[in-house]
């Protein structure tokens, strides 16, 4: 004998519905209408704040002039003389726009990462550090300003770092045989602290007067280092990262519903759980690559985001990508034309960040249940 | 053969067996409910049933196929679990967690298709639940939340319901309006599987009743054959008499309203 299929007699009120398709596909479009709105807005908000972003700093430039520059660009003409021309192309492609971008990544990459690690440990006080990502990094990091030679094996021993901290945390999680969150965030908690403590390990035996300085203001989190080339290594990894998020956010609703009704619903916990916990892990190892360790994005903006989209991981993802990114550059403005000289953003993330958390904290659990 | 067939089972989460060489066969369109005190394994052979747990011995078949070879997404399709309702939760929409129960209808970097909501309206539809969609989750009482769970389960496509305690923390009257839910898909040729910690919910929407102590059936046949003043008070330890038929007060049991076909 066979599993009876679910085959639903038919209802004379089904017969009703379709006999007026028109209404039935406006129904449909006002659905995709409500979900796509939060999306579409954060999305014109980013661009939004990219192209004010663009156009502040020391060197005054008008929007009017950014759109005019890059029309003539992308399309021609010639109200703009060559040489202003190639005075604004140094200012907004070569310094200002890859530090945009790279504020943007970094803005995405935290805040995918904290909003699905809220999801998948059903915790909304989670943020991508949970697993010792942020300590395994700044350790490679404080390891390779002491150790190494070149920048670009610093960067590498910032990410490996990173991947060896969360590496960490889920083999003392496995070393149990237990599955679940709670030996994970353990294991977390473990990891985070042995890699701080190695951290200041490195910083004790650092020279006092060229590297430890290094050190400190690398921890502290800063955009000033971008360029075009660091951009291209770290762009591709962190999209790829975010991509596999975004693929995910389906299993990340369900996965928050317990691991045992994951697995009835065909889910393959384990599997799904390390594949995200792989993803954040490496976009936001590549975070600190680029701009060091920066606080609290990863757990404010999920939250924010949360109360505009509602909990849906689907809609919450994709929306946190794009106000996370937005998010940091207006930090970044803040952080870099608030005072004659520069702040490290990871301050200004913080000093900005957790006021707006103590007043968004007022609604948050309008998003959260 | 049997829909679902249990052989031989034994499982343990330490040593101690839980579960000592049960076997049990449920036929498709049965509803069966597990009795037992707290411990008993009740719990744990439905956490075997559903693929949760390993058996140390033994096995399940289902269809024909014994349980670790089926793939996990087509388990799902055939068996679906409906939890106790959730105290710790995201609000999600009723809807959004209807629709999970058309996770392993898709492979998995897929999206959910229009086919897949329509399946998730139809079964709120049947579960008397299509005005409470948009509501969140976590801000409908727990009688909307448990039919829910059952439109998901509906949603999967699973001809058998695992369902553990589903009465559990419900008010008096939700209790009765989801047993005449479960008894109407009963009748409508769903097989349940559920366990209970109250005979009256065995009595009414099961046609069969296992009872189990330590890990073992001690007694399996018809609600009215298997539940008596003598069965329960052994079952759970109480001294004998204690139900006794008369005991000169009396209570109201509701009349289920129950589909034709049965």
């Amino acid at each position: 004998m066979s599993v009876p299929e679910v085959a639903l007699p038919d209802r004379p009120h089904q017969a009703a519905e379709a006999s007026s398709p028109a209404a039935a596909v406006g129904s449909r479009l006002l659905h995709i209408a409500r979900g796509a709105a939060p999306l579409l807005g954060s999305a014109l908000l980013l661009a939004a704040t990219m192209l004010v972003s663009l156009s502040l700093g020391k060197y005054k430039v008008s929007l009017r002039e950014i759109a005019l520059y890059f029309w003539q660009r992308w399309v021609g003409g010639n109200a703009i003389a060559a040489d202003r021309m190639a005075l604004l192309n140094g200012v907004l492609m070569e310094i200002r726009l890859p530090r945009i971008l790279a504020a943007a990544l970094v803005g995405s990459a935290l805040s995918a990462s904290g909003a699905s690690f809220q999801a998948m440990f059903v915790n909304p006080l989670v943020s991508p550090s949970l697993l010792g990502v942020l300590a395994g990094a700044s350790f490679g990091a404080a390891l390779g300003i002491v150790y190494l030679k070149t920048w670009f094996a610093v960067e590498v021993a910032t990410f490996i770092g990173g991947l060896a901290a969360v590496m960490l945390a889920v083999g003392i999680a496995s070393i149990y045989r237990n599955n679940s969150t709670i030996m994970l965030v353990l294991g977390g908690i473990i990891s985070g602290a042995l890699f701080t403590s190695l951290l200041s390990l490195v910083k004790y035996l650092s020279d006092p007067f060229n590297q430890l300085p290094t050190i400190v203001s690398w921890l502290m989190g800063s955009l000033t280092l971008t360029d075009r080339s660091m951009l291209g290594k770290v762009s591709i990894p962190i999209l790829g990262g975010l991509l596999l998020l975004l693929l995910l956010s389906r299993h990340l609703n369900v996965l928050s519903m317990g691991d045992e009704e994951a697995h009835a619903l065909g889910v393959n916990v384990r599997a799904v759980r390390l594949l995200v916990i792989f993803a954040a892990t490496v976009v936001s190892a590549l975070t600190v690559v680029i701009a060091g360790t920066i606080g609290w994005v990863g757990l404010i903006v999920p939250h924010f985001t949360r109360m505009i989209t509602g909990p849906d991981n689907t809609r919450l993802i994709p929306a946190s990508m794009l106000i996370g990114a937005a998010y940091l550059i207006v930090v970044d403005s803040i952080a870099r034309l608030a005072f004659t000289f520069e702040l490290p953003i990871g301050i200004v993330t913080a000093l900005v960040g957790i006021p707006c958390f103590a007043v968004v904290l007022r609604n948050a659990r309008k998003g959260w249940n | 053969m049997a829909l679902l067939e249990i052989e031989s089972l034994e499982f343990g989460y330490t040593r101690q067996p839980v579960i000592e060489n049960l076997s049990l066969s449920f036929a498709a369109g049965s509803a069966t409910a597990i009795l037992g005190p707290n411990g008993s394994g009740k719990s744990t052979l439905l956490k075997l049933l559903l693929g949760l747990l390993r058996p140390r011995k033994g096995t399940i078949w289902l269809d024909g196929m014994a349980l670790p070879s089926i793939p996990l997404r087509q388990l799902a399709r055939k068996v679906a679990y409906v939890p106790q309702v959730h105290r710790e939760a995201f609000g999600y929409s009723v809807f959004d967690v209807a629709l999970m129960g058309r996770m392993p209808h898709s492979s998995l970097f897929s999206r959910y298709s229009e086919k897949d909501r329509d399946a998730v309206r139809e079964a709120l539809e049947r579960m008397e639940i299509s005005h409470l969609a948009a509501r969140p989750y976590t801000q409908i009482s727990g009688g909307e939340r448990q039919l829910t769970l059952i439109a998901r389960a509906l949603a999967q496509g699973a001809g058998v319901f695992v369902m553990d305690e589903p009465t559990n923390s419900l008010d008096y009257g939700n209790q009765v309006r989801l047993l005449e839910r479960i008894g109407n898909l009963s009748a409508d040729g769903f097989t349940f599987i559920f366990t209970t910690h109250h005979p009256d919910h065995a009595m009414a929407i099961a046609d069969r009743v296992v009872m189990m102590q330590k890990g073992r059936i001690v007694r399996d046949g018809a609600p009215e054959a298997v539940i008596g003043p003598e069965t329960l008070a052994s079952l759970y330890g109480l001294p004998p008499g204690l139900f006794a038929q008369d005991a000169g007060r009396h209570g109201s049991v509701p009349r289920l309203r129950r589909a034709a076909t049965l």
